[in-house]
Order: structure tokens, then sequence, then C-alpha cells
């Protein structure tokens, strides 16, 4: 005998108790370990990928029972959408942990202020100065060279240029983003051995490698900016009385400045850690170089190549120099936050 | 500080569509201009002919004459930049400065050109505009604030008062009131009555109601169909234009058969 079914409730009669899905994910947790234990070995990788999978299962099945079918798929999607998040976090967590646990060993006031002079073998001594002021150096000549050559010509691609060459510089400049490092390492190598000589080293070379690798990036993501300033508040100052290139500079510039400097400050991060370039343009050097433009100039990525090429305990200066490094990007980021905060357009939005 | 121009058989391109045609048209010191008309008529795209400021679109031509004070705007030695100098525009979505205060958007028009100013003139020039705009008594207190700030009608009254503050010959305003609610419209409206005894003022308006309460003068313009330009139909006194037109079609849209 069959009863007719009465109309599926439109509303959410029961509902999983809060608890429910830290309940849940305690159980699979639980029964992946099991399962593990009995079958092979438990490795947090394995028991991560069972526990997540478990959960899906077993949370959609209990709130398909409990709540029914539309709330089941909400509970799929956030278990789903929670499982991305957690994998999009592991290499970036992992990666700071490990840094920051193998490098604050080797990391110390006399590891940022001595160099790498006089230390041989299995001494702990010896620091990164000299390598931190190379990348300063290398950096700076490489931010001085295409941040003003990056936001004058995006200011031109988005402001003034029209037709083929704005074509064409927009296609140059999607092709030079994607240049290997190596390769901007070998051109600028080339151009000063045509101009200089093979006897000429120095932290000028390899600003112009990164230059050349960061140019592209500076101006792509000032392009987004500038493209976001809406056209009434060029028109609004246009009605004014004020000429273009005013309105350029005091409106546009004026209104984008704080999404420009976190551009550029992602262009400096990007080229910060480049060592294939400065492997091949500046070389390897133990002492201090305070003269941008002649001799050979340690960086902070090569340094860390080298310590660990080295292995033993130069391997804690090579990790210690990685830390030193992340702080100096970190530090970047927090200038950056700070100027665009400063800047940002105020008021309600 | 208010001068008439008259335009003559004036044509507007967007490259090589013809968007308005054949425009005679005489703007008079001292009043309100409305211009009525269907959206996409070309209304607007005219306005914007009289400072130029549709040049800034890519493409975009005139042919033919606006002549203000036996200047012609288009002649070849004249600088757009000093055009927009003399005639003053309002757009219809409110667009202050967001990087701005209440008062460097009304000394925009000073600061953006580099133009020096004393601390007492810039104060003076702040409180004559905002007060010209109906606005000196709602925001004196909060000069210092972000002009995004500001309700949306109060923002609007703060670009009229940036427009004005260049002492302008003429004021164009788009549409000023489409974006706004029935009390900032009111306020605008009572505005434009003020302003009209220092400017000449030229209203764009979808409002037929607005039209007839502050014009002097209105001109109706038409289009024929899509991908045909837009014409002035009909140009005459408010009163008349609203009470006998002579045209068949001014009547028609006017008594809302169409439109």
């Amino acid at each position: 005998m069959s009863v007719l079914a009465p109309p599926l409730p439109v509303r959410r009669s029961r509902k999983l108790a809060r608890w429910a899905p830290y309940a849940v994910l305690a159980g699979s947790a639980a029964f992946s370990a099991g399962l593990l234990a009995l079958l092979t070995t438990v490795t947090i990788a394995g028991l991560f990928a069972l526990t997540a999978v478990s959960y899906a299962v077993a949370i959609t099945t209990l709130s398909r029972v409990v709540e029914g079918p539309r709330w089941a798929k909400d509970r799929l999607a956030t278990a789903l959408v929670t499982l991305a998040f957690l994998l999009a976090l592991i290499p970036l967590v992992s990666l700071l942990a490990i840094v920051v646990g193998d490098g604050l060993g080797g990391f110390s006031w006399d590891f940022l202020s001595t160099d790498m002079v006089g230390v041989f073998g299995s001494m702990t001594s010896g620091g990164a100065l000299h390598a931190i002021i190379g990348t300063v150096y290398v950096t700076g000549i490489a931010s001085l060279v295409s941040i003003p050559l990056g936001i004058f010509t995006a200011i031109y691609l988005v402001e003034y240029g029209q037709g083929r060459l704005k074509r064409g510089i927009t296609l140059l400049v999607d092709v030079m983003t994607g240049i290997p490092s190596i390769v901007a390492g070998l051109f600028a190598y080339t151009v000063f051995l045509v101009l200089f000589g093979p006897a000429y080293k120095s932290a000028l070379i390899g600003g112009v490698a990164l230059a050349v690798l960061m140019t592209p990036v500076v101006i792509r993501s000032v392009e987004e900016m500038l493209r976001l300033v809406p056209n009434e508040l060029r028109e609004a100052s246009y009605a004014l009385g004020v000429p273009k290139w005013l309105t350029v500079v005091k409106v546009v510039l004026r209104t984008s400045v704080a999404g420009i400097t976190t551009g550029v400050m992602i262009a400096i991060a990007r080229v910060i850690g480049e060592t294939a370039p400065l492997l091949m343009t500046v070389g390897i050097a133990q002492n201090v170089n305070w003269d941008a433009f002649d001799g050979r100039i340690a960086t902070l990525p090569v340094f860390v190549y080298r310590q660990y090429a080295q292995g033993g305990v130069a391997a804690d200066r090579a990790w210690a120099g990685a830390l030193t490094l992340i702080i100096i990007v970190m530090l970047l980021n927090l200038i950056a936050r700070l100027v665009s905060r400063y800047f940002a357009p105020k008021g309600a939005r | 500080m208010s001068k008439r121009i008259d335009i003559s058989d004036l044509n507007v391109y967007y490259g090589d569509f013809l968007a308005v045609e054949g425009v005679h048209m005489s703007i008079e010191p001292r009043s309100v201009t409305a211009l009525i008309g269907p959206s996409g008529c070309g209304k607007s795209t005219f306005l914007r002919t009289l400072n130029r400021m549709h040049e800034v679109i890519p493409g975009a031509r005139v042919t033919g004459k606006a002549v203000m004070d036996g200047q012609d705007l288009y002649a070849p030695d004249i600088d757009p930049v000093e055009v927009r100098r003399q005639v003053g525009m309002v757009f219809q979505r409110p667009n202050p400065f967001p990087t701005m205060s209440i008062a460097d958007n009304v000394l925009a028009g000073v600061k953006l050109n580099n133009r020096r100013i004393s601390k007492a003139a810039a104060d003076e020039l702040v409180e004559r505009s905002l007060t010209g705009a109906n606005l000196w008594n709602e925001v004196k207190d909060r000069l210092e604030k972000p002009g995004s700030s500001l309700s949306g009608g109060q923002q609007q009254r703060l670009c009229i008062a940036r427009a004005i503050a260049v002492q302008p010959q003429v004021l164009l305003m788009d549409e000023p009131c489409s974006a706004l609610d029935p009390i900032s419209t009111l306020a605008i409206e009572e505005l434009v009555h003020e302003l009209k005894n220092d400017y000449t003022i030229v209203i764009v308006t979808h409002n037929m109601q607005q039209a007839a309460r502050v014009s002097d003068r209105t001109g109706f313009f038409n289009i024929e169909g899509t991908g045909k330009p837009g014409r002035l139909i009909e140009m005459d006194d408010t009163t008349t234009m609203f009470s006998s037109p002579a045209q068949q079609a001014t009547e028609d849209y006017i008594s809302g058969r169409f439109g």
C-alpha cells in the first residue's frame, strides 16, 4: 500500500546543529586515521586527503537526510571552497614556517652587519651585509629605470595612444612579460660586453637586467590602475578648463596613486628574488662593495644560492639570507600599504 | 558675465556617423534655454559641442559655426581649453573629485590649473561659490570632509559650485537632476532660477515639467529613426512651446503621445 508523499517542504524544517560540521569533521578524521592505520601507514598528506573526501561525503549525506537536497548542495559547496582555500594556504604557510624555522638560527645582528671576508670552511661567523647592500643597489637601479619608464608608458597607452603604435606597444609589453629571466640576464650581459668590454662587472649590469624584467610588470599594473579611473573625473576636469596634461597629473595619477604604489611594489617583489640573471651579470663577491658602478657585488638571492650549494654550516647562512629577503619584501609591502592608505580616495564609497 | 551664442548649420559627427544635423539656434544671455527630446536624439551631444567637450571622444568632430559674442568657438586659432574656461559644464551624474575635500573641490578649477591663490581669496571664493550653489549652510562646518561624503543632491550642487567658481560666461547642464530625488531636484531648479541672473544657462532635461518650470526658451530635438541624425525640430519661448507649438511632432512629444 502506498501513501501519497506530502509536497516537499520549501523551508528547511530541520537544521543541523551549529557544532555538527565540526563533529562530522572530527569523525571523518578519526575514520580516515583508522582506515589508513589498518591498510597502510598514516601520513599527513594521506590523512588530509582522505579526511577531506570523507568529510565532504559525510556532511553532504547527513545534510541531505536531515535538511534536504538544496542545503546538502550548499554544504558540499562550502566544503569544497574551504578545501580549495586550505590547499592554497599549504604552500604559503609551509614555506614561511620552514624559512622562519631554519632561518632564525643563523639570523642575528651579526649576520646583518658583517660580510663574508675571511670566512672559510666550517666557520659559523660571517653574514650577508654585502649581499643586502648589493640587493638594494641592484633593485634600486632597476626601480629607478623601470618605474618612470613603466608609468610613462602606461600613461601613453591609456591617455594618449591610438591605433597601430598603441597596439604595437601593447603587444611588445605582452611579449616582454614572458621573457625568461635568464634571457634578460644574457641581454644585459651582452649589452655591457659590447659597450665596456669583458672586464667590466658592476651592479649596474644587474640593475639593467632586472629593469628589463620589471618594466613590463610596472606597465601592466599601472595601465590597469589608470583604466580604473572613471572617465567622469577626466571630463569634470576638462570642463573646468584644465589642460589634458594637468588632468593626467593632478586627477588621473592622483586618484590612482594608491593602486600604482601597490603595483610598483608587486613589480619590485617580482624581481628582488631573481637569481639567474644576477649570477650571470654581477657575479659573486665576499666583501662589501659600496660602488654600484664598478666591481662585482653580492646579492641576496645569489648569496643564498651560493651558501646552500656549499652545504654544511653555510646552509644556515642560506636560510638566514632567505629570511632576510622575505623580511625586506614584507617591509616594502608594509610601506606600500601605508602609502595606499594615506593617498586612497576617502569618504563614503 | 554672460554671453549669447549663435549656432548656425552645426553638424556633429562621430567618425563617419552624422549624429546631429543642421542646428540653427540662438541662446540668449541671462536666460535658461532647455533642450528636450527623446533619448538618443542628440541633445546631449549638441550640448557638449558648446564647450568642445565632445572632442575628448576619439573621432568626434563638428562642422558649422557656434559664435559666442562674435567669436567662433570652432575657429582654428581657438584653444578648446580656453572655451571650456568660459563655458562651464555640470554632468548627469555628480562627479566630485574623490581625492579632494569639499573646499578643494570648489577650488579645483584654480588648483588643477596650478594657479596661485591666497588663503583669504580661496576662503572667499569657496564661500561665494558654495553660497551661489545654495550649499554653504549645509557644508560650512565640514569643508575639510571629502566631497564624496555628501548626499547625491549635495554632490550635484557641489559640482555646480565647482563650475561657477571659475566664473564662466555660460553654464551647460546635462540632465543635472536625473540622478536625484524630487527634493534635491527642487533645490537645483531653484538654484537655476537664481543663477540665470548672472549666467547664460543651457539645460538638457528628460523631464518636460522641469523644462516648463525652469526655462525661458525651449528647443525640441527629435530623431526619425535609429541611424538617422537628430535635428532641432522647433525652438520658441517655453510658454509658446508648451501651449501652441508650431510642429505636430513637438505637440505629440509634449502631450506624451510618444517618447
